[in-house]
């Protein structure tokens, strides 16, 4: 199917490929779209729900139907490209998608046969509603295997994927003629342009011409020069092969440029595909226009198709897409297309046009060659199943009727149904459309942005002005205004169109005519939503699917919306344009994540001892971007034997323990304390230096927020610390109120959590092997009691001492630079040794809070929860006039006594260890929708009491006191007998010794 | 991607270094403890969230660290104005 020829193949170049395990050949400069027709093969899809056959629709980006699959295996793999955008190398292993178990032969292909309804309109709603549960066990599997597209890939992507930013003063998007003639306008005053076409070669539709001239250039010469000089500017950027996907907010564009897609053997070394993120002073939207598909019955045939895609394959790839074809025409562009087809060796059995009278250039120059032509006339129905083998044609009277007619053999047939600007960027931009109704078609109206739109994209389709357009554009855009005329001959222009479904003298129970074509909605799918109510097209998109997906409507969206227009009587404006999404086609998640994958996903943050941790068999968790060391197993233990032995070790000698991940903000100046007054609950002003108090947090909601030791350094100067996770929330927070609540306050605040490193030592022996290299400060229980700081040096480098506690022994927290955090470290380890001192993790320090009922935020409260609800009523300065969240306290649903409060579980059988997350409820095996009276938050097996303990929140907890309750599990409630949350040593003794 | 403007930088920065605030204006209670509970629940909870011009606070977290208010279109996220923490809500020449 070769035309001898023209083109811009290269038909010396032979290309070796495969489509589903068969090999073809094509030429240098194919699509695989178009060297498949070279082939003569049409089929190369199914279709989504009813898997009829598919061939090609179109030629470009808006193709519906030739989704495939290209493997160039080792995970080399990419599902639903457009065969009509996927360039011929070497070798290239294409296969067709939603196919079983081939294409020409395919089972369920019996859901075109399947009762009326069932696929119908809202089939997602009624089909598979019932009976309960069938949704997960029989719908979904079964719609996942009959209406899937492609496979995502098994593989790790092994490619690499870059991105950049880029500013510039004009973006032009689409290298068309009127594109071109907007870059070279710009691009001549000096500014700094980017030229982004989607296509491998700029040029768009002049790329198809075959008569066209310009300026006395013929168009692809006139594309030659023009990109020549573009080129030549050091000023213009130009990236083919790149896709202006999504149009944001302040002229902010994303592009998705291909850099290897279309070559046989990619430079490993180079990335596959690039992200620019374009910032530009002006954009100039030169995307064209779409053509639209006509609305008959079984318009969806492998071989019929657009015109212009016909044209296209037959001008630019010189390939034949049929030998006899039947053209129907309800705008101008149809006759053009029927005379290069007919060029380049297609008989055109006739054109049909819808139309009553014709007239104009196209219809002169086919009448002048002597082509056949009908006017008034429809196709009313297509005929062959894998390929088209004949068309019904039927008359059209005034009245709208149409009277069957003649049958006609062929092999291809053509729509030329009008043009849609493609205004889906200009939609984007959040610009508004305006709707023309004298051609009923919607055009760029309101800019949001600083924007214009020029060429077919703007409704001027005639090329002279188009192109004049462009450059009219280009010069406005750089802010030198100014106007030049080019001069073509031999170009057709748009003129006429239709909206809507033909009609048709079938019956309509009995006939598919598909509006669009990839999510399988056809005309009769758009009536039957608005018989049910569907009134807006928002609504009528989401009830049929159709314009959804990674088509978006590119074909559909018109002819669909005069469909519904025509159901519901009203104006096609009345009933609203969905919206358009980015991305404009499909983006690859590997081009969005860029460098950020794997290691270089988030920031890692590890403590000044990570290393020695590591280098002594730590096992780590992940708290926020923290490593924690977890446990430290020794040969031959598994997690909970390490964490026994860790616990039992804390509980008898001391166990040493890296807090360095604690938040730490030093809050200084003469408001200090003040400000620490409204900020926490507690009271500070009478706080003594060198004193430490507990700290709670609150949102203005009255809600625990944060919480942790703080230490009072001076008179106007402060210690505080956060959680872990809560470092960054809790500087914000304060920075919120002292910059806009109390900004009469004079005070400072400044994040230190990364300059000190914090050594814990908690156990009965802590004291005794810290004294040795402690100078400068006494250590005795008198003078330094626990919560207490105080500053000295300890191996001969400076520290802040604590003397705290979140184990309950007595116990320390070593503050030094985080510098000599290591050092530290291994000298307290080593002078601890004998001592029986051991390093323990996070688990264990989870444990040994428990025992002492001491919550976590984030653990024990999820942000609903009070201080009332956790037993920290103490916490709360009653005398304080004000502090964030004081008020919200005693409003009506924070004061009322069934909330949930922070109780302790203790299970009937001690070797129970609770799920954490576990409901809880009364009875042992409540009835199904019974609501739980709370839930798990802590749950640990405690080696110091020989048992399990947990913690939970459950409504009125505080009035539970020794009652029983139940967790319900799959195989059985679980006794628990409701305590206070604290399991050891209540009195406190060991703390304080 | 929005362009910010930062009042107290004097310079159009990415929204990368920003984070938002919520409402602008929203004012604290001198003495909360004299609010009503109706008046108090509001204040926490109901904001205006218009389809249009929202004045809304943004902080230059990885700038100057500065809280400062905006006058943004909602629709369109075009920006018109950025201003100081405390100075009045602008009027716009319309
Ligand atoms: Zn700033």
């Amino acid at each position: 199917m070769r035309t001898g020829n023209g083109g811009r193949v290269d038909r010396s170049r032979r290309i070796n490929f495969s489509f589903d395990g068969r090999a073809y050949q094509g030429c240098a400069g194919d699509t695989l779209a178009s060297a498949l027709l070279a082939n003569g093969v049409h089929l190369v899809g199914r279709s989504f729900k009813y898997h009829r056959p598919r061939g090609f629709v179109a030629a470009g980006s808006e193709e519906p139907n030739a989704l495939v699959d290209i493997d160039r295996g080792n995970g080399r793999s990419a599902p639903n490209l457009r065969a009509t955008q996927v360039e011929l190398y070497e070798g290239l292993v294409a296969k067709s998608q939603n196919r079983w178990p081939s294409l020409a032969f395919d089972l369920q292909a019996l859901n075109d046969l399947a009762p009326a309804g069932l696929f119908g309109a809202g089939f997602y709603y009624k089909t598979f509603m019932s009976p309960r549960g069938a949704w997960h066990r029989l719908y979904e599997p079964f719609i996942r295997r009959v209406a899937g597209l492609g496979h995502a890939p098994k593989l790790p992507d092994p490619d690499h994927y870059s991105q950049r930013y880029a500013h510039c003063d004009v973006l032009v998007v689409g290298a068309g003629a009127t594109g071109l003639a907007a870059a070279l306008a710009a691009g001549e005053t000096g500014a700094a342009v980017i030229l982004a076409d989607e296509q491998a070669e700029m040029g768009g539709g002049l790329l198809d011409e075959r008569t066209a001239s310009i300026d006395g250039l013929s168009a692809a010469n006139w594309v030659g020069a023009t990109l020549a000089r573009l080129a030549a500017m050091p000023n213009v950027t130009l990236l083919p092969r790149t896709q202006a996907f999504g149009y944001y907010a302040q002229n902010f564009l994303g592009l998705a440029e291909k850099l290897t897609e279309h070559l046989a053997a990619p430079d490993k070394s180079q990335p596959r595909e690039r992200l620019w993120k374009v910032r530009a002073r002006q954009v100039l939207l030169a995307t064209g226009a779409i053509e639209r598909p006509l609305v008959f019955p079984d318009n969806d045939r492998p071989g019929v198709m657009l015109a212009s895609a016909a044209r296209t394959f037959a001008n630019r790839y010189g390939v034949r897409p049929g030998e006899r074809a039947v053209v129907f025409v309800a705008d101008d562009t149809g006759y053009g297309a029927a005379l290069d087809l007919h060029a380049a060796g297609t008989e055109i059995a006739v054109i049909a046009d819808l139309r009553t009278a014709p007239s104009g250039p196209g219809f002169e120059a086919a009448s002048g060659t002597g082509l056949r032509i009908m006017p008034a006339t429809v196709v009313t129905g297509v005929s062959g199943n894998l390929r088209v083998s004949g068309v019904t044609l039927g008359s059209l009277a005034a009245d709208g009727t149409v009277r069957g007619g003649e049958k006609i053999v062929c092999d291809l047939v053509l729509m030329a149904g009008g043009w849609t600007p493609a205004v889906h960027l200009f939609s984007q931009s959040r610009g508004k459309l305006a709707y023309d109704s004298e051609r009923q078609i919607y055009l760029p109206g309101t800019y949001a942005q600083a924007a214009q739109s020029a060429g077919a994209c703007n409704g001027t389709f005639e090329l002279a002005q188009a192109i004049a357009e462009g450059h009219a554009a280009g010069a406005v855009a750089v802010g030198t205004p100014g106007t030049r005329s080019f001069a073509v001959t031999g170009a057709i222009a748009p003129a006429g169109g239709f909206h809507g479904a033909v009609p048709h003298d079938r019956n309509p129970e009995q006939v598919k005519a598909f509006v669009d074509f990839q999510n399988d909605v056809t005309a009769k799918d758009i009536k039957l939503a608005v018989r049910e109510g569907m009134h807006s097209i928002e609504h009528i998109k989401r009830y049929t699917t159709t314009g959804m997906a990674t088509d978006q409507g590119k074909t559909s969206n018109m002819n669909g919306l005069a469909i519904a227009s025509a159901a519901l009587d009203k104006p096609i404006p009345d009933i609203g344009l969905t919206t358009f999404r980015p991305p404009f086609t499909p983006v690859t998640f590997g081009t969005l994540a860029g460098h950020s994958r794997g290691a270089l996903l988030d920031p890692v943050r590890q403590t000044p001892m990570h290393g020695w941790a590591a280098a002594n068999g730590a096992k780590f968790e992940d708290v926020g971007q923290w490593k924690r060391a977890w446990y430290f197993p020794k040969p031959g233990e598994d997690m909970h034997a390490a964490v026994n032995r860790e616990c039992r070790a804390a509980r008898s000698a001391a166990g040493l323990f890296d807090a360095t991940t604690l938040g730490k903000i030093e809050i200084v100046g003469p408001d200090a304390a003040e400000f620490m007054e409204r900020l926490y609950t507690n009271p500070w002003h009478k706080l003594g230096i060198g004193r430490c108090r507990y700290g709670l947090m609150l949102n203005e909601a009255g809600f625990v927020m944060d919480d942790g030791v703080i230490g009072r350094l001076a008179a106007d100067s402060f210690h505080v610390t956060t959680t872990t996770g809560g470092a960054t929330r809790v500087l914000a927070h304060m920075e919120d109120y002292l910059q806009t609540e109390f900004p009469e306050l004079k005070v400072w605040l400044t994040s230190t959590t990364e300059q000190w490193a914090v050594i814990a030592i908690q156990g009965p022996k802590a004291r005794e092997i810290i004294a040795p290299l402690v100078e400068g400060i006494d250590l005795a229980a008198e003078t330094m009691p626990h919560m207490s700081v105080r500053e000295g040096s300890i191996c001969g480098v400076p520290t802040r001492l604590f003397r705290v506690s979140f184990t309950g022994e007595l116990g320390f927290e070593i503050n030094v630079p985080a510098d000599h955090g290591r050092a530290v470290w291994e000298a307290v380890h080593e002078a601890g040794v004998p001592h029986g001192l051991t390093p323990y993790g996070t688990e264990t320090m989870h444990v040994l809070r428990a025992e002492k009922g001491y919550i976590i935020v984030g653990q024990e409260t999820d942000g609903t929860v009070t201080p009332s609800d956790l037993g920290l009523d103490w916490a709360i300065g009653k005398a304080k006039k004000d502090f964030v969240g004081k008020r919200s306290l005693k409003r009506p649903d924070l004061v009322k006594t069934d909330r949930k409060h922070l109780v302790g579980l203790l299970t009937a059988d001690p070797k129970v260890v609770l799920e954490e997350g576990a409901q809880i409820t009364v009875e042992a095996s409540p009835a199904t929708g019974t609501p739980a009276l709370g839930h798990v938050t802590s749950s640990y097996w405690s080696e110091t009491l020989g048992r399990s303990i947990a913690m939970a929140l459950v409504a009125g907890g505080k009035g539970r006191m020794g009652a029983t309750l139940h967790v319900p599990m799959p195989d059985g409630g679980i006794a628990v007998t409701v305590t206070e949350p604290v399991f050891f040593d209540k009195e406190g003794g060991r703390i304080n010794a | 991607m929005l362009l910010i403007r930062c009042p107290y930088c004097e310079m159009e920065r990415p929204e990368l270094e920003f984070r938002y605030g919520g409402e602008a204006h929203v004012v604290r209670a001198a003495e909360p403890e004299t609010i009503g509970d109706e008046a108090w629940g509001q204040f926490l909870y109901l904001r205006s969230n218009p389809k249009g011009l929202h004045a809304e606070r943004w902080r230059h977290t990885n700038g100057c660290g500065r809280f400062f208010n905006c006058l943004r279109d909602t629709v369109t996220d075009r920006i018109f104005v950025t201003y100081k923490a405390g100075e009045p809500r602008p009027e716009l020449a319309s």
